[in-house]
């Protein structure tokens, strides 16, 4: 089959950048949207021009490092796939399709595709972790699990951390995501203690990185390439308003032992 | 060189105990005053920075990735095993151990492998205290299931994605430790060389991926958790920027290389579907505890699978290994299906390819049971095939998917390079010739939570804090030769893409040092590596500058060094004439066509010193005993 790509070049964050055409006339309905910018990279190469730079490493749709917006839509058209798992097969032979990085305040642009997602490791530092230092467990099944709360932790825990649906909201918010960490540790006995710090720190982070707010368009939970739920952002909240409201943990010494 | 494997004494099951009393340690208040390298982020190197930060050393750890949860450890799929016996079905240490030993065909070292089933229990432990969501029964205890070369049910798993989440339990509490200023990450930041000076480990060079700038971090003490190697194929089941950059460099400065040859061949993998194919997905073995492994009996039987009937077909595995059947071990499993496709009986294009049919398990269970199961296994295979596995059965054929061999380490997991220490897939310990199904996720988190950071307090005890600083010329000598080695990539001015001699490396390894490996045929590959590696360095074309983001760069250098490694790895496949696990040398079978080791000549660990530039490396032997399971030929019929 033969596409038309149309792709974002930009030199550095600081450079201006524009849309370039490049044609692929011996595109194959197997293969992967990433497997396509390969093709088209390595004739740019011979021809002595510069490749796309994009951001990819485990082509299974696990490890986050893709994406791209495909037609204006992140990941573009497959529903739950993420941009490595998409495949030429779900285009029409003619096709031109324009690829954009991911616009949010908070993700700067480092080159054409690549962009910096930083901020999301970081509103994990605030607080999305279990306070457990190596060595301390108790025995694996001393504490039990409901099956339908470990499901549930499950479906949140499986975020690819890829920023897709930052990119997708009109916001540029980062609620999905953040909410989807709050959702996986908030629902399991483990993540009890730390409850309400943990929401307080990381809805903080989220705002401090310029991410913007939620107000319910709903498009990250579309474009999720693990379609995590938007309910999660509701449990965030809830959550976000009950620790608000609590008495505010003080600080206490840890005193000096004997 | 030297090889001291440094077995602590005593009894196979109180030698952990006994070396971790010998150990010397640093005092808390001590620790602030040691700074540790950790490069890489995977399950190995996330959970070693985030303990060793735990415990109040300073830590520093890169990754080339732009986070360190991207490290490939989170495509593990199928689980992880540990000797809980938590199902009564008399499971324990020692026959984890003896599972891990025989799995890996008599090429492991005894003691490691006993620790490792040790601590086994501690992982799952503290992967459950950090919130990782495993699978549960419904009356919230954990849920196991069965895997490769095991009669028991001691894996742990969340869903089809165990590495995933196990990863993401290390990456948080590593965040945790960023966030607490313990540990500093340098994502986007490449390893190009360690350091070393008076004889010891002192710190490496680093490139900034982003702006290209080449630099100094000066360590007490480096540990490598940067993975395998086996990208040197070029297709494979591994992420693209997997590479062995850093232990290849590592080697070149002193570090032994052990068994490069062993390889581990996966056999349930997504079939190759076109020359443009850039990496092949691997479908967990889990699915082997439901799906039925066939091919057609007759040759060349082009009928679509539901219409050949069943007296018609040959559950090959089920029928050669009647008691582990289609849960064989992966290297018997691998080579199984060559031999079907080498009979001309192997299915889809290209005839390369085996069914793996879940028809039996629906009609047994219920589709709603294997999609529980499953779910997403089935999932990701449409979406890759366009075909749907609960109609069709699934077709399969084997990858590059692990490395056993990696960097020489001794008990305390320390290199052949004093203060430099090596981790999980990148070391070469406990797997012997072949690794079974959920150990790569139990020995990279055991390295990384509970080996090192006993380890490196008796090392650290013994060296003064901060001794050489990134301003002492050996550093500067480095990023020197780094600096040139760049531009020397950048300025071969030729006309070939770094893919196509990756792509042609890849080749070269997987036909003539593949599956089934002959003395012709590693002759064949000794001859084609050096000339191919002339090429690259007279006819490679790097656009761009060194002061940017360049990805061909970086692959550039990654394949580089591939291409010096393969001529190891190859060498090493011809010394050992001996079949063993996944190496298996066609001279070397017995008269049913199994691996026919040779315990008298070829029961040590081969690490191979580097002994310059165009010279052969230098063989070390390290014996291996076996005190505790005797030698014997594997059997799983």
């Amino acid at each position: 089959m033969k596409l038309v790509l149309h792709v974002w070049r930009q030199k550095d964050a600081a450079t201006p950048g524009a849309f370039a055409r490049y044609e692929a006339p011996d595109a194959s309905p197997d293969m992967s949207f990433l497997e396509l910018l390969d093709v088209v990279n390595e004739r740019l190469i011979v021809k002595g021009e510069q490749p796309i730079a994009f951001d990819h490493d485990c082509r299974e749709g696990i490890c986050g490092s893709c994406g791209m917006m495909i037609d204006g839509v992140a990941h573009g058209p497959m529903r739950a796939t993420a941009t490595c798992q998409l495949h030429l097969r779900h285009f029409k032979d003619g096709d031109e399709i324009r690829v954009e990085p991911w616009r949010a305040a908070a993700f700067p642009v480092i080159k054409d595709l690549v962009v910096d997602r930083g901020a999301l490791d970081r509103i994990i530092a605030a607080g999305g972790f279990v306070t457990a230092n190596t060595g301390g467990a108790p025995d694996g099944n001393a504490v039990l699990v409901p099956k339908r709360a470990a499901e549930e932790a499950m479906d949140a825990a499986a975020c690819i951390g890829c920023g897709a649906c930052i990119a997708a909201c009109p916001n540029g918010s980062a609620s999905l995501f953040t909410a989807a960490k709050i959702t996986h540790l908030g629902l399991l006995p483990q993540g009890q203690p730390e409850r309400s710090r943990r929401v307080l720190a990381m809805v903080a982070q989220m705002d401090r990185e310029g991410f913007g707010n939620c107000s319910w368009h709903g498009e990250c939970e579309a474009a999720c390439p693990k379609a995590i739920s938007i309910d999660s952002i509701a449990r965030m909240n809830r959550d976000w308003l009950s620790a608000s409201v609590a008495p505010a943990e003080k600080s206490r010494s840890e005193g000096s032992g004997t | 060189m030297q090889l001291d494997a440094r077995i602590p004494p005593g009894p196979i099951a109180q030698k952990w105990d006994n070396r971790r009393f010998s150990a010397k340690l640093v005092n808390p208040a001590n620790r602030r005053k040691y700074r540790v390298l950790v490069v890489g982020s995977g399950l190995a190197g996330a959970s070693a920075a985030a303990t060793l930060g735990e415990l109040g050393y300073n830590v520093d750890c890169f990754c080339f990735q732009d986070s360190p949860r991207r490290a490939h450890s989170i495509a593990a799929q199928g689980g992880i095993n540990a000797a809980k016996n938590y199902q009564n079905d008399g499971d324990s240490i020692r026959r984890l151990f003896y599972d891990t030993v025989k799995g890996g065909d008599f090429r492991s070292r005894e003691a490691n492998v006993y620790r490792l089933a040790q601590i086994s229990v501690n992982i799952i432990d503290q992967c459950v205290a950090q919130g990782v969501p495993f699978a549960r029964e419904y009356g919230g205890l954990l849920a196991n299931r069965s895997f490769g070369g095991a009669q028991v049910s001691r894996t742990f798993y969340a869903r089809g994605q165990t590495g995933q989440q196990l990863l993401l339990g290390a990456y948080q509490a590593l965040e945790r430790q960023v966030g607490l200023g313990q540990v500093k990450m340098h994502p986007r930041t490449e390893m190009l060389d360690l350091v070393v000076e008076g004889g010891r480990a002192r710190g490496i060079v680093v490139r900034d991926l982003v702006t290209g700038a080449v630099s100094s971090y000066a360590g007490d003490a480096v540990a490598l958790g940067t993975g395998g190697y086996g990208n040197a194929y070029y297709l494979s089941t591994n992420a693209k920027g997997c590479n062995a950059t850093a232990i290849w460099r590592a080697h070149k400065r002193g570090a032994a290389f052990a068994n490069p040859c062993y390889t581990q061949i996966h056999p349930t993998c997504i079939p190759v579907s076109g020359e443009h194919q850039s990496k092949l997905t691997l479908m967990s073995e889990s699915l082997r505890n439901d799906g039925r492994v066939w091919v057609p009996k007759k040759k060349g039987d082009a009928r679509a699978p539901r219409d050949i009937p069943e007296d018609e077909r040959d559950y090959y595995l089920e029928r050669k290994y009647p008691s582990y059947g289609n849960l064989a071990p992966r290297d018997i499993s691998s080579r199984a299906a060559k031999e079907v496709c080498d009979e001309g009986r192997g299915v889809g294009p290209g005839g390369r390819g085996v069914y793996l049919d879940f028809a039996d398990a629906i009609r047994r269970l219920g589709e709603g049971k294997i999609r529980e199961r499953y779910g997403n296994l089935f999932e990701m295979y449409e979406r890759i095939t366009a075909e749907n596995p609960y109609r069709a059965p699934m077709r399969i054929y084997p990858a590059v998917h692990y490395t056993m061999g990696g960097l020489w380490v001794d008990y305390d997991l320390m290199s052949t390079v004093p203060g430099l220490f090596v981790l999980g897939e990148a070391n070469f310990s406990d797997h012997g010739a072949n690794r079974l199904g959920a150990s790569a996720l139990m020995q990279g988190l055991a390295d990384g939570y509970f080996i090192l950071p006993n380890t490196v307090s008796d090392w650290l005890a013994g060296t003064k804090p901060g001794e050489i600083k990134t301003d002492h010329a050996a550093f500067r000598e480095v990023e020197g030769q780094v600096a040139a080695r760049t531009q020397k990539l950048l300025s071969v001015g030729g006309k070939r893409t770094v893919e196509s001699f990756h792509r042609e490396l890849g080749e070269v390894l997987w036909n003539d040092c593949g599956m089934a490996r002959t003395d012709a045929s590693l002759r064949r590959a000794l001859a084609k590596i050096p000339s191919l590696r002339e090429e690259f360095w007279k006819d490679l074309r790097v656009p761009g500058s060194g002061t940017e983001l360049n990805q061909s760069l970086e692959k550039a250098g990654r394949v580089s060094d591939f291409l010096e490694l393969a001529e190891l790895l190859c060498t090493d496949a011809l010394h050992r004439t001996e079949s063993c696990g996944a190496h298996f040398r066609e001279e070397s079978q017995t008269p049913d066509g199994e691996a026919k080791r040779d315990d008298a000549n070829f029961a040590y660990v081969a690490a191979w010193e580097y002994a310059g530039e165009g010279k052969a490396p230098v063989l070390h032997k390290e014996k291996l005993e076996f005190e505790e399971v005797h030698f014997a030929q594997r059997s799983y019929k």
